[in-house]
């Protein structure tokens, strides 16, 4: 379906004043059922409209619930695998499943600096601060270079 | 119309969009704004932690040179870019985001991205140009600095604002109008300079998978022609338009090949098992000068294997169970050193999906594709319009004001249009940028247009009938839905309005099938590009009657309005142009061969005053 929301986990990130899928999904597909007049249920999340779905998982690692999960396009994908990310502050872990019934699981970090702390100018100096210049800020240091070159 | 509410915001610096060039734009005009007492504002219609071509994460880097440290000459990137693009790129400014690329990518090894290091601490190099990285939070820590900039300046940054287009003050751009998605909010937004990065287009062509599989492209849905309406609309020059980029992926899912190929060495064949690069290499002296040099263009490439498919010899495989035995091979005979390896090879070669194409695993592990064991098919993709990979689509920017170039106006990266600059997919003619190319450029770009204000420091009129009547016209869509809806007993089907997906769906069937789509093997011709524009131009005027339910239908009618234009401007600018020069991206049937004497030139576009003007630009080269 692509992204879709098991509705047992689904708590409609009650407490909060927008759902992580929402906020998350570049492509403004996913949606509250506040009172359940859609039709997918009282304070449920749902993914609108599923043929518009990249299949991007941001939905899936940011679920508080971990009750989102991706079900591979019906039109060209055989039934039955998945992957399944467990996203951390400085990895990812990700359960593979194959048609054959085979798992395979795999961890790959993500960053390298706590999360939030991502200094714009990454430590370097700012450089000369002159607007007319041809070096952006931090370079030519940042650049790895003496001087900023030219042709 | 009545209960959306007009809120106008008054800036120096409008950015608009989010992805890798306006993180790169809004971290440097961050810097520069607030030094200069500047207002910068930004504005995305996702939020940036998660928006553009990256969102989903990206296993390589690009493009990166390590000047610095003597691993590679600038000047080879300007020779490589220009030959992969058949002679057709701008020197001055791929140079420019070459000098400024390698300071972005060791900002994000600041900022957190980890960056595979040999043994002796250097970055693992793909290719030449290429770096492996653990990407999945690429985006967001690149994001997270530019948020960071902006909030430690005190610059505000509007998340889900849909941006539909331009406003203008006479021959200089005075700001951008859109809607919210969130809350019932007309947006005015009233700048001295605007930045357009809101990316390429994807679904301006029927897509492979029509069914559920519609979202599968390869790069983003939700890059939908915005930047290019914007330029249009501003009355920017554009080039390149015919320059639209066609990807050859692993099939249906379109998992990146670049570590295949590069990385593990693997090989393509048909499934007789012939390696169509080495086959049909006499083919490419037909394409000379670019055919014979190495590496051979991207659209060469595909178009060896293409020529294959239409010989019948279908699927295409990457052989990627004989690459990784090839390279475990050296340690056979150790059997616990061979497993090591193995298991290594196979978590890059998972990795290498899992942190950009999720969906590609997914199809492995549902066909029971084990790569070490087993080859994977590989397809071309639909056609795709990104100036920043190996396409070249944009608009004409002026280039860096301390390089000798003809093409030069003004500020770095400014449009012809007094204030507006743009970047990345936005900026044509300087192909090969990437996710780190764009970055770069934006922050290029970023730096350039608070040097504008500072020189430009007045607000421009803003005409108050005019942008009543954009908000109408905004709202039409609703307006339309909203008094005829009752007509029929099915909302979908009325005579009255075409709803946004059906309208996408019209758009996409005329580009296929007459301008050279999937279903047309990538060939068109003057005929059939003649009688595209007949169709378009009845698309055009339906495009008043897009109908929409609610503002997420708006939303899918803004975009869909938004391709239907970069459509435009391709099949006009590929009917202008009468050689065939990029023969595996589109294949001109009635001027089948590369005419050096006559078309070795840019093609650039403007729409003025409801016509549109086409004119070849000289390629003066910067070095040889």
């Amino acid at each position: 379906m692509p992204s879709f929301v098991m509705v047992e986990k689904c708590d409609g990130c009650k407490g909060q004043d927008k759902t992580a899928c929402m906020y998350i999904c570049p492509n403004d597909l996913m949606l509250l059922d506040k009172d359940g007049s859609l039709g997918y249920g009282e304070m449920k999340a749902f993914n609108r409209d599923p043929s518009m779905c990249w299949e991007c998982y941001n939905c899936v690692k940011i679920c508080p619930q971990q009750a989102i999960d991706v079900r591979g396009y019906a039109d060209f994908v055989p039934m039955g695998a998945s992957c399944v990310p467990l996203r951390g502050s400085q990895d990812i872990m990700w359960t593979v499943k194959f048609r054959d019934g085979a798992v395979k699981r795999f961890k790959f970090p993500i960053r390298t600096t706590p999360e939030g702390g991502a200094q714009p100018l990454g430590g370097y100096d700012e450089g000369d601060g002159d607007i007319n210049s041809v070096n952006l800020v931090t370079e030519p240091k940042s650049a790895g270079a003496d001087k900023m070159p030219t042709i | 119309m009545a209960n959306w509410e007009t809120v106008v915001v008054e800036t120096d610096l409008l950015i608009c969009g989010g992805g890798m060039s306006a993180c790169g734009c809004a971290v440097e005009a961050a810097y520069w704004a607030k030094k200069n007492g500047l207002k910068v504002t930004m504005v995305d219609k996702a939020t940036p932690v998660r928006s553009g071509a990256v969102a989903m994460g990206l296993s390589a880097i690009n493009e990166y040179i390590g000047y610095g440290a003597g691993d590679n000459p600038l000047e080879d990137y300007i020779r490589y870019v220009r030959q992969d693009l058949m002679g057709i790129a701008r020197d001055d400014l791929v140079y420019n985001i070459a000098r400024h690329v390698d300071s972005s990518v060791h900002l994000f090894e600041k900022w957190g991205l980890p960056i595979w290091l040999d043994e002796n601490g250097k970055y693992v190099r793909e290719g030449r140009w290429q770096l492996m990285i653990n990407g999945e939070s690429y985006k967001v820590i690149v994001a997270e600095a530019a948020i960071n900039a902006m909030n430690d300046a005190g610059f505000e940054i509007y998340e889900r604002v849909f941006i539909i287009g331009p406003i203008m003050d006479g021959d200089r751009i005075a700001g951008a109008y859109g809607f919210s998605t969130r809350e019932n909010k007309f947006y005015v937004f009233k700048a001295k300079a605007v930045y357009a990065g809101m990316g390429g287009a994807v679904h301006v062509f029927r897509p492979r998978s029509t069914g559920e599989g519609l979202g599968r492209s390869w790069y983003p849905p939700f890059n939908s022609g915005a930047t290019t309406y914007f330029q249009i609309m501003a009355g920017a020059e554009l080039t390149c338009q015919e320059i639209r980029f066609i990807p050859v992926r692993f099939k249906d899912a379109y998992g990146p090949v670049g570590a295949w190929f590069l990385l593990f060495k693997s090989r393509a064949t048909s499934a007789e098992g012939g390696e169509y690069m080495a086959v049909r290499k006499e083919e490419l002296s037909n394409w000379a000068p670019y055919g014979l040099v190495k590496p051979i263009p991207a659209n060469l490439r595909n178009y060896l294997g293409m020529l294959d498919v239409d010989a019948g010899l279908g699927p295409l495989y990457m052989e990627t169970a004989e690459a990784i035995q090839n390279l475990a091979k050296a340690y056979e005979g150790d059997e616990k050193a061979f497993k090591k390896k193995m298991k290594e090879l196979e978590a890059e070669a998972w990795e290498d999906f899992l942190d950009m194409t999720v969906s590609q695993s997914i199809l492995w592990a549902a066909n029971n594709i084990y790569p070490e064991k087993s080859r994977s098919e590989i397809a071309a993709c639909e056609p795709y319009f990104i100036g920043s990979h190996s396409g070249g689509s944009g608009a004409w920017v002026s280039g860096p004001e301390d390089i000798e170039t003809p093409y030069k106006w003004g500020y770095g990266n400014m449009t012809t249009i007094k204030g507006l600059f743009t970047a990345g997919d936005g900026s044509g003619a300087s192909s090969h940028k990437f996710s780190s190319g764009s970055h770069a450029e934006g922050r290029y770009a970023g730096k350039q247009a608070i040097r504008f204000v500072l020189d430009n420091n007045s607000q421009p009129k803003v005409d108050d009938a005019n942008v009543e009547a954009l908000k109408k016209a905004t709202f039409a869509p609703m307006d339309l839905f909203a008094a005829n809806k009752g007509f029929t007993t099915d909302p979908d089907i009325n005579p009255a309005y075409i709803r946004p997906m059906q309208f996408m769906f019209r758009l996409q069937k005329l580009m296929d099938e007459y301008a050279g789509g999937v279903s047309s093997a990538f060939k068109t011709s003057k005929s059939l590009l003649e009688r595209g524009i007949e169709l378009l131009a009845m698309l055009k005027e339906d495009s008043d009657k897009l109908g929409a339910e609610t503002s997420y239908e708006l939303e899918r009618c803004w975009e869909n309005t938004h391709r239907m234009w970069q459509a435009e401007a391709h099949v006009r600018t590929m009917l202008f142009r009468e050689e065939t020069r990029w023969p595996g991206y589109y294949f001109r049937a009635d001027t089948p061969k590369m005419d050096e004497d006559n078309w070795h030139c840019f093609v650039n576009c403007t729409f003025a005053n409801g016509e549109w003007k086409f004119e070849k630009k000289d390629v003066v080269k910067l070095i040889d």
